[in-house]
């Protein structure tokens, strides 16, 4: 079974549909959507609509933080952050806010557990940026394989023979074995506004037969994504991160 | 399932004769659905009297042999469960083990000189895959009756593309006493240049019949050659030649970045002693005295803060080889000062690159550049000369620089040939100008080598005066 994880959409259309037409001509069959579906970008009702329709369908979402901000005003999130969750709130219909408000946090599906963020408190949004917050999120994950988005960067993490825990760049496009015998984390990238200087959509395709998970770099029309959010009135540093994918 | 019951059958593999029995693995030959070449199956001793090292060796060689290909490293096959049955079933290499050549050994150098370049070649095309193999000894270097040498044994091995499974596993994920480099030593596993560092070991076992830092059985033994300057070789065995001792002291450098920067650099000198640049290292008799010795445990202090690695692709980007082909038989040419400029242009992109000047010139009375009477060696001093005076406005240093003259009725052939043995990355080579009737002969060399080469080819072409902007349909037909 092929499985395609999107995560930290963030109401980027241009970059969605790049990264499903992708994952459906690499022979995906399942979809797990990782959570930050809103939030920046100018395209939230039709981002949560293809979702939505998607999850009717069988595919698998959960909830992120920019997601549950839309029920519930975090006050953790900058000026310019809250005033794109306020103009999303208004551009999405009831039904699209009760899509997202019903989203679960996590998600355990066989040896597979899917999260926004870490396994270990998903409510509180901890980022899994180093190999030991890895391992507390496997460890409460209680699966061999943890999938999670939130941290914008692809990275992998894996256990080592003594129960310490590396982190590994992996290199994208070329796929790499991950075998049961030990526990993985796949930080799976963002969809619409990665942030490692490179504007190119990010996801993941885990391949559960042959155990084996590539990491993929899809270009998209980025500079349409940009322009709609300043057409839109949005703060423009969230259209300058995904003009420059920073 | 217990594998070494003979006559067991796995997967369809039916387990025979056991070959080597080692301390992390046993090897059976087997008979089964056959890939048309002989195959063996490595099975990893594992089980609660076995230490946990060998399951994530065999996980890491498990994952990097079917990564790899080419000559140098037996073909892959087949890998059994590894929770279940762990085996790998590979192609099953004829020729001797370097290990017990050695017996013979001091070998002529010649002979090291000849097996090195073998095994430098291996090292390249290894670290041109991405990888790396940090085991390098003489036990796990086959050569083959046809003189080429396959590397065995990627326990220990790393690749850019795929998670070091041993990055945590510091105890024992520093290769072999005797020919681990310091880096290892210090617990870094992604720098090729620790495998020239371990070759330099296999050179000067080969040379003088003994190890430079001896087999240490300590930490502290293994961190002595931080420091440590080993007793020259031709100390040793007086045989080794001075060009010898330059190339394996140079391999042994403390420091990476003194050491060849790429194995294709290292196979180069040892196919051309005649051009190594010989420095101090050649000529040393002793190991540096007290002061000396002092000094260099002194620098080694802060190794560990400087250890710098380059992942391999990088390393290898830094250190090309660059060939340029000089008509040597048009010296006066205006176009020779183009080639000049586009060489020096691309030589300031890599900062450590080995240029290659080659001519080739046609042997034998009649042809070009060999007026009547003169010898064909005499033709051939001159077309040296002519090709030092083509470098010398680079100003390159010696280390960098090599000149060689080949005389062969086909000169693409030629030129295509010698870069593919010297694993050069680049070839520049100047375009015929549609106006040098003269110089027909140079055009075809220059399609001809376009096509055949294996690797990239830069043709350098005078730009025509005026041309640019013009529409192409209105340009003169330029063939």
């Amino acid at each position: 079974m092929r499985i395609a994880f999107l995560s930290d959409i963030h109401s980027n259309i241009e970059a969605l549909d790049a990264c499903l037409k992708h994952a459906g001509e690499n022979g995906a069959e399942r979809f797990v959507f990782l959570g930050d579906f809103v939030g920046y970008g100018a395209d939230p009702e039709a981002v949560v609509a293809d979702v939505a329709r998607r999850v009717a369908e069988g595919a698998v979402a959960v909830k992120g933080n920019h997601d549950e901000a839309i029920e519930k005003r975090a006050g953790y999130m900058n000026v310019s952050t809250k005033q794109s969750i306020d103009w999303t709130r208004d551009a999405l219909s009831a039904e699209r806010r009760a899509f997202l408000a019903s989203l679960p946090l996590l998600v355990r599906e066989g040896e597979m557990c899917f999260v926004h963020a870490s396994a270990a408190a998903p409510a509180r949004w901890d980022y899994v940026d180093t190999p030991s917050e890895a391992q507390r999120s496997v460890d409460a994950a209680r699966s061999i394989y943890t999938f999670s988005g939130h941290v914008h960067d692809q990275m992998l993490y894996f256990e080592g023979a003594q129960g310490k825990w590396s982190a590994f760049q992996p290199t994208p496009g070329s796929p790499v074995p991950i075998r049961s015998g030990r526990r993985w984390l796949a930080l799976v990238g963002s969809v619409g506004q990665p942030r490692d200087g490179r504007p190119a959509a990010a996801y993941t395709l885990f391949d559960s037969a042959r155990e084996q998970v590539t990491f993929h770099r899809i270009a998209y029309d980025h500079l349409s994504a940009a322009r709609k959010i300043r057409q839109a009135g949005l703060p423009e540093p969230h259209a300058y991160r995904v003009e420059k994918g920073i | 399932m217990k594998i070494e019951r003979p006559e067991t059958v796995i997967d369809g593999y039916r387990v025979g004769e056991r070959i080597h029995s080692g301390a992390q693995s046993r090897i059976f030959r087997v008979s089964g659905p056959s890939p048309g070449f002989p195959i063996a199956m490595k099975v990893p001793r594992i089980g609660p009297m076995e230490p946990s090292e060998n399951l994530i060796s065999f996980e890491t060689e498990a994952l990097i042999l079917p990564a790899l290909s080419g000559p140098h490293v037996p073909r892959f096959v087949a890998a059994g469960d590894l929770a279940r049955t762990p085996y790998l079933i590979t192609e099953w290499i004829e020729g001797e083990n370097l290990e017990s050549m050695l017996k013979r050994a001091a070998l002529p150098p010649a002979e090291v000189a000849r097996i090195g370049a073998a095994i430098a070649d291996a090292v390249h095309s290894l670290h041109q895959q991405g990888a790396i193999h940090l085991d390098l000894k003489p036990d796990n270097i086959i050569v083959k009756p046809n003189g080429e040498v396959v590397l065995i044994d990627f326990g220990l091995a790393h690749h850019a593309r795929y998670p070091d499974l041993l990055a945590e596993e510091k105890r024992f994920a520093a290769g072999s006493a005797p020919y681990v480099s310091p880096e290892q030593v210090l617990g870094t596993r992604s720098d090729p240049r620790s495998d020239i560092f371990a070759l330099g070991v296999v050179l000067y076992e080969m040379a003088t019949g003994q190890l430079p830092f001896g087999i240490p059985r300590t930490m502290a033994g293994l961190r002595d050659r931080l420091w440590l300057d080993p007793v020259p070789p031709r100390v040793r065995a007086p045989e080794v030649s001075r060009w010898l001792q330059e190339i394996i002291l140079r391999c042994l450098e403390p420091s990476a970045e003194d050491r060849y920067q790429s194995a294709a650099h290292l196979a180069f000198d040892l196919r051309g002693p005649e051009q190594v640049p010989l420095t101090e290292r050649g000529f040393k008799l002793r190991q540096a005295g007290l002061i000396g010795q002092i000094a260099r445990w002194w620098r080694a202090r802060g190794v560990q803060l400087r250890v710098n690695a380059k992942p391999a692709s990088k390393s290898l980007d830094a250190a090309p080889v660059i060939m340029v082909a000089v008509d040597t038989m048009h010296p006066d040419d205006p176009r020779q000062h183009v080639l000049q400029r586009a060489t020096a242009r691309v030589l300031s992109l890599s900062p450590d690159f080995r240029l290659v000047c080659v001519s080739v010139i046609r042997a034998g009375p009649g042809a070009p550049g060999a007026g009547a009477g003169e010898s064909a060696s005499g033709a051939h001093l001159d077309h040296l000369v002519h090709l030092r005076h083509w470098v010398e406005p680079l100003r390159l240093s010696a280390r960098k620089l090599s000149l060689h003259v080949i005389e062969s009725p086909r000169p693409e052939g030629a030129l295509v040939e010698f870069a593919r043995r010297n694993h050069v990355d680049l070839i520049l080579i100047g375009a015929p100008s549609p106006t040098q009737h003269a110089l027909a002969w140079w055009r075809s060399v220059a399609s001809g080598v376009t096509a055949k080469a294996q690797c990239s080819v830069y043709v350098v072409r005078i730009p025509e005066p005026g041309a640019a902007g013009i529409p192409s349909d209105d340009l003169p037909d330029q063939d």
